[in-house]
């Protein structure tokens, strides 16, 4: 009776990118990633941000794995995840609209556009839609204040909105 | 890679230029205008009149009028299209044969273009920020050659002391006497930063230039680095910035190509290695000690200084940080002398600065101007004043580490001790315009509440401060202030600007001090009508 041997034999001392038991294709994107940044604690940000690129948002899941490949204690990578704005620890829905709320943007009514939002779909700034289809965000500022009041629908960066012509957009994404 | 290979590309693509260039504005505020349709639309307007071999497109940075964009602009000499639309294409190219334009002509001898001094912005608007060849045509790279090749590390500083160059990240630190600090302490490793994590609100300068002439800026940081002997520098860029961080992503990678960057740098033994480090939404991360851990991959808490930076700073050794702004300053510096430099500006501040005029003004856009410019000029003249009549009331400086300044005082030159005078900080160089509607305590209200949400919580007189002064305010706006909640607020902010740790809780009270100090009949309004209400209603 012979045994088969392993797919890869692993080379001594060297960090094999493995894939995740789920069998999930983007954990390998992740570990090339790690693997691109020699498995650095200090490269913890960086993987952060490729995790969120390829989940989306960050599970708790993740985040353990991504512990136990930098060799970190899991407190230290919650730390930072829930440090930074940028890390969502709950899934986005379907639509995201990102309301600039920087100077600018407010005083030129942007907090009439948040209010707007949050009337129209029920919910608070930071809070998705019980359905799953809409996100509302607000952002620091975008750095477009030449087009303020300024939004960011599903990636792309809007202009000049009004209440009226920001909730005619999100009418559309809600029916 | 030398200066006569450098001369060499620029000459090949002095000579490969058309006769003719359209200028089409292709940074983030053009483009979600339909900046990339119009750049489209324009070349295969070009192709389709059949004027390929006369014309090109040219897709380049920031123009500056940002509200009138998407800006073009023909070259040599031809007018400038205000608010172009990709179905005006056609007839901008067939214009170019004599016919009548239907699209809107600028006017480019107004006070906001022709008040300009352009040092940073030089380039801006003019050379295409995705190819090396461009930014090395009109002369770039030449500095940084001639620095590596026949400069002493010190004399490097000694130039950029004696130009009087300042820090535009706000503080307005001198410049050469960080790098010399750095020069002289003996370490084995040292790092050059670029802080790029432009967080204030209504500031935009740095995206600006980062999408524009990203090459200038790290020209600026290889100065910096043979200067203090760095080997490798990191940019840390907001996470908001796409376009910056992938046109920086190009510009270095291009830089590592040609030589210019990485080993031996200009063929000498110089090595200059250098990393974006993206940011994840932490305004606090603005702050050098804070950017540092960031960039160490951990949580951006600030940490007391000293010891600063230049004597411990990433992994515990010495690290200049300077400003994008400061740093895309330097070649220029090099350029033209030191002399040069110090003869623009006022006593204490040399050079330009770069400004964000935006809010309610009419013409809202990117500026730079000499030191010492008087806000009158820059808002009035410059920015056009309010749209459709309105009245200036105050111009907010600094965001939320700065304060308001009221029309009364826009004699004011605008120079790092003027502002401060004023209760307000020169800070990174935004300018939110502000009119008669504009509340001045719901104005602070809207800064301490973004004070309190990024506080980092290190520290206790900023974490519980700032939710106190926001609570009263709070009160205030809501018709439930005492007279001596005003009192009180005020030693709130005493206390929270003396005792925090960091420049973002030093600098949070900024906005209701100065708001206090200049408006302080409009909370005293909010109390007395409650008071007037409460007895009206006693009254009754």
């Amino acid at each position: 009776m012979t045994v088969a041997p392993p797919e890869k034999p692993a080379e001594a001392g060297k960090p094999v990118a493995k894939g995740h038991p789920s069998g999930d294709n983007r954990f390998k994107m992740l570990e090339a990633t790690m693997k691109r940044h020699q498995y650095q604690a200090d490269a913890l940000i960086e993987v952060l941000h490729t995790a969120q690129e390829l989940f989306g948002f960050l599970e708790m899941d993740l985040l353990l794995h991504i512990a136990h490949s930098l060799k970190v204690p899991p407190s230290r990578v919650f730390g930072v995840a829930t440090f930074y704005h940028f890390f969502s620890l709950k899934p986005q829905g379907e639509h995201t609209c990102v309301i600039c709320m920087g100077t600018a943007c407010y005083v030129k009514g942007a907090g009439n556009l948040v209010a707007a939002i949050e009337r129209q779909c029920n919910i608070k700034a930071g809070e998705t839609t019980p359905d799953g289809k809409v996100s509302l965000i607000t952002a620091r500022c975008l750095g477009a204040c030449g087009i303020a009041p300024a939004v960011v629908l599903d990636g792309q960066v809007a202009g000049y909105q009004t209440p009226e012509s920001l909730t005619e957009i999100v009418k559309g994404w809600m029916s | 890679m030398d200066l006569s290979d450098l001369q060499e590309i620029a000459q090949k693509e002095n000579a490969a230029a058309k006769p003719m260039r359209i200028r089409c504005c292709t940074a983030a505020g053009c483009l979600s205008q339909d900046g990339q349709a119009l750049k489209k639309a324009l070349d295969e307007a070009v192709a389709a009149e059949g004027l390929s071999d006369k014309v090109e497109v040219v897709g380049v940075g920031c123009m500056g009028l940002c509200s009138q964009g998407p800006l073009v602009q023909i070259d040599p000499d031809g007018p400038l299209y205000e608010k172009v639309t990709p179905a005006d294409a056609p007839s901008i190219i067939a214009s170019l044969k004599g016919e009548k334009c239907k699209a809107r002509v600028g006017d480019p001898t107004i006070p906001f273009f022709s008040k300009q001094v352009p040092i940073v912005l030089e380039n801006s608007g003019r050379i295409n920020p995705e190819r090396i060849e461009s930014y090395i045509a009109v002369g770039g790279y030449q500095p940084l050659c001639h620095v590596v090749r026949e400069m002493q590390p010190l004399e490097v500083c000694d130039l950029i002391t004696n130009s009087g160059l300042r820090g535009r990240g706000g503080a307005g630190y001198p410049t050469g006497l960080k790098w010399a600090t750095v020069a002289k302490t003996d370490a084995e490793r040292k790092f050059v930063v670029c802080n790029a994590d432009e967080g204030d609100p209504g500031a935009f300068m740095d995206r600006s230039v980062l999408e524009s002439d990203p090459h200038r800026v790290l020209e600026g940081m290889a100065i910096a680095a043979y200067a203090v002997g760095a080997s490798q520098g990191y940019v840390y860029v907001r996470g908001e910035y796409p376009l910056a961080i992938s046109r920086l992503k190009t510009a270095i990678a291009q830089a590592r190509r040609l030589g210019i960057l990485g080993t031996g740098v200009f063929e000498t033994r110089f090595d200059f290695r250098v990393d974006i480090r993206i940011g994840a939404g932490a305004f606090v991360c603005g702050e050098e000690t804070a950017l540092m851990r960031s960039i160490e991959g951990q949580r951006g808490t600030p940490r007391p200084r000293p010891p600063f930076p230049a004597a411990r700073g990433l992994w515990g050794y010495p690290t200049v940080i300077n400003n994008v702004e400061t740093l895309a300053n330097v070649p220029a510096i090099v350029r033209n002398g030191a002399e040069w430099f110090a003869s623009i500006g006022t006593e204490k501040s040399k050079g330009t600065k770069v400004f964000a005029l935006a809010g309610k003004i009419t013409n809202t856009g990117l500026i730079e101007v000499p030191m010492g410019t008087p806000l009158k000029t820059i808002v009035e003249e410059m920015g056009g004043g309010v749209p459709d009549g309105g009245k200036v009331k105050a111009v907010q400086t600094g965001g939320p580490s700065g304060g308001c300044i009221p029309a009364e005082r826009f004699d004011t030159p605008v120079d790092y001790e003027s502002l401060a005078q004023l209760g307000s900080i020169m800070g990174s160089g935004g300018m939110i315009v502000m009119d008669e509607k504009d509340n001045m305590v719901d104005v602070a209200r809207f800064f301490m509440e973004f004070c309190m949400d990024e506080s980092c919580g290190k520290c206790v007189p900023c974490r519980a401060g700032t939710v106190q002064i926001y609570e009263i305010l709070t009160k205030i706006r809501e018709g439930r202030g005492k007279p001596e909640d005003l009192e009180v607020l005020r030693e709130l902010c005493d206390m929270v600007k003396q005792t925090s740790l960091c420049g973002l809780g030093q600098s949070a009270p900024n906005p209701v001090l100065s708001t206090l100090r200049y408006y302080r009949h409009e909370y005293d309004a909010f109390i007395t009508a409650k008071s007037g209400k409460a007895e009206a209603e006693a009254n009754a």
